[in-house]
């Protein structure tokens, strides 16, 4: 065998189908889910040391700082009125400083271009007010509508949405797990009657409930967090019940069971260890279900109360502005686009690892 | 004989699941709006109607809210097995009524969204699992990546901003006057049946790829079936068993994707009306969009397994 391999790897060597470097490192990030791995440290560590990481406050507004864009947007010039009437209402200009100052008359330098103060003093000397919409280093990826930095708001952002999921998801777990050892373990009745209640779960409009629940029990986190907990628990039960039907009847449960194990035992100790995989691989893909989910609650108003930074509450956010400042709902959506995908890469690896036979899950 | 007597037991096992489906599905959002607070202070909030002492007596006696709420919740389900849906809190409309003129702009989006979602999704996935590793497949990959992952909400957003503020192809808003303008359907159509095209996508290249490697296709290609009848008469019908029984699925995640769509591209559809009623607290409107959504899912659920019999004749009524 080994042999042949030699042989084949001689073979191409000849051919000069040699792999490149860049080849297997290529190669390598295909086989292991390396940059699926990386997102998730990523949103992780961001989550867990927001408070260090984040460069200005994500709560506190300041109208200054209102849909300044990200940094490597060119500023521009939004309006511009006379300081004779303070009470006049302003030209729109939006365009770039340097045509604004052509269009009135003023020549463009280094100086007068370099910072804000700069140019709306170059206004002020010709007898306007200009409204300067600047971008700088401060604020890497702009301000949001009411001033708050965006950057920083994403970051405290992944901190809400990895607490709210990841409790959500041991709820779910718990709930999932559980029903789905009993229904597949006892059989009957039990069995009919939690798959029935599975399926008609299925069927509910669950974003309708939800949003009643929400005006119901009000905005809370907990709230949240156990809609979130009641929605992720389905797949569990039919894929846990499913494992259970082969397992119960393996020859070592049987033993078990005439060495005198209680049934609580049995399931727990026997047979829930070998549903691991299952749960693994269902969790990694329902995770990335629940942050979208978490994002439409936010984004209908349904969700973690404002003012707490939730990435789906940021994109509808700056849905009003979306024209002049597309920045504020634009990055919230990428983090959330990032984490989901990075969550079913991940899932989908794990699941071609421990149980291919799963590969029909979506 | 054997088969029309499972047959009977499929159905009656059927109308029983969806009799509980939707009982179900209604009385846990009828307690959750009797839980959100008094009905009756829709009129009663600040900048409300008003109402007199003997108007709010009279109305509670009315909607019954001095019973229980069982009690409260048998005679709504006694009214609707007698055809009467009660009126809205709100504007005093009968709410079948409100219902019927809601529906057919959602329904129009969903159906326009099915259809997106069945010609691109599927021949897209048969064509990456056909020609694996081509850039067909990587198109397709990508395709279904995005459609996965993506936020709705944020797709239609950015949708709006591109294709109708900056470029001006499309309108938005609304579904336009006529009966079927389709530029106005272009934009919710994507939004909507994205995620859907990208689930079918993945499960038809899935179950493409698991039946192109077994045994009846190497027989077949041994016995030099052409290659073109090989892909789709003999692996594509057997692929399709998987998205279809994904089909029920699908449509609850259309009443999600609706709320939403119809937030963003303001259609006057169900989705709308619900996310409204829910607000206002104005449960009978509330209940009965319930109470239809879940109709059409037991329907559909009912179709799905009655083609997938078809379909597959190895499963028989389970």
């Amino acid at each position: 065998m080994a042999q042949s391999v030699e042989l084949s790897e001689e073979l191409l060597r000849q051919i000069g189908a040699e792999k490149s470097k860049l080849g297997e490192i290529w190669g390598f990030i295909r086989r292991w889910p390396i940059i699926p791995l990386f997102l998730l440290g990523l949103l992780i560590f961001t989550g867990v040391f927001a408070d260090l990481l984040a460069p200005h406050d994500p709560i506190i507004a300041r109208p200054d700082n209102r849909n300044i864009p990200p940094v490597w947007e060119t500023p521009i010039i939004l309006n511009i009125k006379t300081t004779a009437d303070p009470l006049a209402f302003p030209d729109p200009v939006d365009k770039p400083i340097e045509e604004a100052m052509l269009q009135y008359g003023i020549t463009p330098t280094l100086e007068n271009m370099a910072t804000q103060e700069a140019v709306e003093t170059a206004f002020k000397e010709i007898g306007y007010v200009a409204k300067v919409k600047w971008s700088s280093w401060e604020h890497i990826l702009g301000g949001d509508n009411i001033g708050r930095d965006l950057l920083s708001r994403i970051i405290h952002g992944a901190r809400v949405s990895l607490v709210v999921v990841t409790v959500a998801l041991i709820f779910g777990l718990l709930i999932g797990v559980s029903m789905g050892l009993v229904a597949g373990y006892f059989g009957g009745l039990i069995d009919e009657v939690i798959m029935r209640v599975t399926d008609i779960w299925l069927g509910l409009p669950f974003i309708l409930v939800a949003i009643v629940a929400v005006i119901a029990f009000g905005q809370t986190f907990t709230i949240l967090i156990v809609l979130l907990g009641i929605l992720s628990w389905t797949p569990f039960v039919r894929n846990v019940r499913g494992e259970v039907l082969s397992l119960k009847t393996r020859d070592y449960v049987s033993l078990a069971k005439v060495a005198g194990c209680s049934t609580f035992r049995i399931l727990v100790w026997h047979i829930l260890p070998g549903t691991i995989n299952t749960i693994i691989v269902i969790a990694t893909l329902r995770v990335g279900q629940l942050i979208l989910t978490e994002a439409i609650l936010s984004f209908l108003g349904a969700g973690i109360p404002p003012p707490t930074p939730a990435w789906g509450a940021m994109v509808n956010d700056g849905r009003p502005y979306i024209n002049d400042a597309w920045w504020i709902s634009f990055f919230p959506g990428v983090a959330i686009f990032l984490v989901v995908m990075s969550l079913n890469f991940l899932g989908d690896w794990l699941r071609d690892r421990l149980d291919p036979r799963l590969r029909q899950l979506n | 004989m054997e088969g029309a007597r499972s047959m009977i037991v499929f159905l009656v096992r059927r109308i029983i699941f969806a009799c509980f489906a939707m009982i179900g599905a209604t009385f846990i959002t009828f307690g959750l709006s009797r839980a959100a607070g008094d009905p009756r202070y829709l009129y009663a909030q600040e900048g409300g109607y008003g109402l007199t002492q003997e108007r709010w007596d009279e109305l509670g006696r009315e909607l019954g809210l001095d019973k229980p709420l069982v009690w409260q919740y048998t005679v709504w389900l006694a009214n609707i097995v007698k055809g009467n849906w009660q009126d809205s809190l709100l504007d005093r409309k009968d709410v079948f009524g409100k219902i019927m003129d809601r529906l057919p702009p959602t329904l129009k989006f969903a159906l326009t969204s099915y259809i997106f979602a069945g010609v691109i999704g599927i021949p897209l996935g048969v064509l990456s699992a056909v020609s694996r590793g081509s850039l067909w497949d990587y198109v397709g990959r990508g395709f279904a990546l995005f459609g996965q992952a993506l936020p709705v909400f944020w797709v239609g957003i950015m949708l709006i901003l591109i294709f109708s503020v900056k470029l001006r192809w499309f309108p938005t808003g609304t579904l336009g006057e006529g009966f079927f303008e389709w530029k106005y359907y272009v934009l919710p159509t994507i939004t909507l049946g994205w995620i859907a095209a990208a689930t079918y996508l993945r499960l038809v290249r899935s179950s493409m790829l698991e039946i192109l490697d077994s045994e009846f296709i190497k027989l077949a290609r041994a016995k030099g079936v052409s290659y073109n009848t090989l892909i789709w008469k003999h692996g594509f019908r057997n692929a399709l068993i998987a998205p279809l029984t994904f089909s029920s699925l699908l449509l609850t995640g259309f009443i999600t994707g609706a709320v939403v769509t119809e937030t963003i591209f303001a259609i006057p559809g169900l989705g709308r009306l619900a996310f409204q009623a829910i607000n206002n607290n104005d449960f009978p409107i509330m209940v009965g969009v319930v109470l239809v959504w879940t109709a059409l899912y037991v329907t559909m659920n009912f179709f799905t397994d009655m083609i997938y019999a078809l379909v597959d004749p190895r499963i028989r009524y389970t």
